[in-house]
């Protein structure tokens, strides 16, 4: 079984010790560090070129893995005829919030799949899947250089393979700085938004969300305590909303940028940034991207002190929380964004 | 006596006459080419406008922040400014042309000196164009990426930028037009060197302690705050 991984050298030197016959490998050297999405498509092209039956990739980042992760992934594909895997980790409370807040609420109400994490940085794919996101996939463009993982993942819903998850394990939490959170915003929201324009008439029709199928635990949650400094968070929220208001003014609605306007001027204690205004923040922002009312790139950007706000929101409200709060609550907003799926309909076809 | 004066006026009378018959078909070409130069700047007016809105120009006057000055002016859309210079530019061009007919020496210098400054003004009018495009983009820039950070003047950096951007934009139009251009240079190089050293000057001297305290923040506490502040998104 062939098998590629992101950092062949370290897959190499840890697959040593496992392995019971001679173990072929496909190695290239990068001049410098390449982007995600260079570097997948090597990994893509390597599994093509072997003509591998499945294709498990794993992140540098991964400092978390077990052994039989790989099993987790790779059966599937192997035994059950799978196309995509795609992981589900257990997080630490307050850790993924995009993920739970935006990139899996906004996936599942317009692909109408729910896949816990679209933007993957472990996950396996079938050969023939690699070899089709290999051809279609407009690798010059900046977007799916950057957010290939969030690429690959709508490819393999958009064209009806079989998807399904596995549940991995701990999730390692990556040192981010501030300045990574535009990064992330970057890599995930942005690909997101750009998938929506070539990919209406598939998501256009599409009504609520169906389970993928999932082998092991769908969600599990380390109650952990975080400090986090939450007026730090309402700060930066509040400024951000008083500070860009030329910019939200040709993004959101009016209803919408007032109501932001008035939560800009809670205390902590009685902030609030409710689900459905989130969820409807979210649409007016990809509807605008759709338009490119400025520059697609600024959009994305805007969109980080919103959600800031919205993490201060989950933070509040799941501060006693139980493991099954947070999941009723993660439930919850993505009814909100499959509920309002009509209203980004209406605004996308807008022409103001 | 009288009959010599009867015969000046009557001469006079005849070159009056003569001179008129001379003129009159330069004239009645001159509105021939008038008529038909504004039938052509219509029609030109129109292509403008059916082009400028295919080509979605409003959207990047928008973006540019044109639309914003012009509607604070109580002036039309920029779309059709652009489409209404293009007609009094080709009309004008065409009543010169027409005047050129009539033959008056005095005149000549100036319709070729007109001719061709159009070039220039048309050079001009872009440079001011992506000049007001390249402020607006690199001020919002600015202003994201200091709010992302929780820069506190965000605002009044985004201002700076776009103003900067703007008067460089603006001394290179009256430069290209030639309109006052060696008071322009010094004027530019004169306010551009005084904010650049009361900048040096504010942050090396009056903002010496902010100075400190911002790098002492940034340098002992940024650790801290990263852990405290922000949460992993991904």
């Amino acid at each position: 079984m062939p098998m590629v991984g992101a950092s062949i050298d370290d897959v190499w030197s840890v697959s040593k010790v496992y392995a019971l016959r001679t173990l072929h490998s496909i190695s290239t050297r990068y001049a410098s560090s390449p982007e995600p999405g260079t570097a997948l498509r090597t990994i893509l092209a390597a599994a093509d070129l072997l003509r591998a039956k499945a294709c498990v990739v794993i992140s540098p980042d991964s400092t978390t893995i077990e052994p039989d992760w790989l099993q987790r992934l790779v059966r599937p594909v192997y035994n059950d005829n799978f196309d995509l895997v795609s992981p589900i980790y257990r997080r630490q409370m307050f850790e993924g919030v995009l993920v739970r807040n935006l990139l899996y609420p906004m996936t599942r109400a317009i692909y109408g799949y729910r896949v816990r994490e679209p933007y993957a940085s472990e996950f396996a794919i079938s050969g023939r899947l690699a070899s089709d996101f290999l051809i279609k996939e407009p690798w010059n463009d900046e977007r799916t250089k950057a957010g290939t993982e969030i690429c690959l993942t709508i490819a393999a819903i958009t064209g009806n393979y079989r998807v399904c998850q596995s549940f991995l394990g701990p999730k390692a939490r990556p040192d981010r700085s501030a300045s990574d959170l535009v990064a992330a915003m970057r890599r995930t929201v942005g690909p997101l938004f750009s998938s929506l324009d070539s990919n209406f008439p598939f998501w256009s029709t599409i009504t609520g969300s169906q389970p993928v199928p999932t082998v092991g635990a769908q969600s599990e949650v380390m109650l952990e305590p975080v400090r986090v400094n939450r007026k730090r968070l309402r700060e930066m929220f509040a400024t951000g909303v008083v500070q860009l208001e030329p910019v939200f003014r040709s993004i959101l609605s009016a209803s919408t940028l007032s109501e932001l306007q008035r939560i800009a001027t809670l205390e902590v204690s009685e902030f609030n940034y409710p689900a459905d205004l989130w969820a409807k923040t979210v649409f007016e922002f990809a509807a605008s991207y759709h338009k490119s009312v400025i520059s697609r790139d600024h959009i994305v950007q805007a969109l980080v002190p919103l959600y800031r706000g919205k993490t201060l929101t989950l933070l509040l409200e799941n501060r006693d929380g139980f493991e099954e709060d947070i999941e009723k609550n993660v439930e919850s907003l993505c009814g909100d964004f499959e509920r309002l799926k009509p209203y980004l309909l209406e605004i996308w076809a807008d022409r103001k | 006596m009288r009959e010599i004066i009867i015969t000046e006026l009557t001469q006079a009378l005849h070159d009056l006459g003569r001179g008129f018959a001379h003129y009159l078909p330069r004239l009645i070409v001159m509105l021939i080419i008038a008529f038909v130069g504004w039938m052509i700047a219509y029609l030109l007016k129109v292509l403008a406008r059916s082009i400028l809105r295919l080509t979605k120009f409003s959207k990047l006057s928008e973006n540019a922040g044109a639309t914003q000055l012009l509607n604070q002016a109580a002036l039309p859309s920029s779309t059709e400014l652009l489409s209404r210079f293009v007609f009094w530019v080709a009309w004008v061009g065409f009543i010169l042309l027409g005047v050129s007919v009539l033959g008056i020496v005095a005149l000549q210098e100036y319709i070729s000196q007109f001719f061709l400054f159009l070039p220039r003004l048309f050079v001009a009018l872009v440079i001011l164009f992506f000049g007001l495009l390249a402020a607006s983009f690199f001020s919002r820039a600015a202003l994201l990426a200091a709010v992302n950070v929780n820069f506190r003047s965000s605002r009044l950096l985004s201002i700076s930028i776009r103003i900067i951007i703007s008067i460089f934009a603006l001394s290179m139009v009256f430069e290209v037009l030639g309109v006052a251009k060696e008071t322009m240079l010094i004027a530019f190089g004169t306010a551009f060197g005084a904010i650049m050293l009361s900048l040096a000057i504010a942050f090396g001297i009056g903002g010496k302690d902010v100075a400190r305290e911002f790098l002492e923040k940034r340098l002992v506490t940024a650790k801290k705050e990263e852990k405290e502040g922000e949460l992993s998104p991904l």
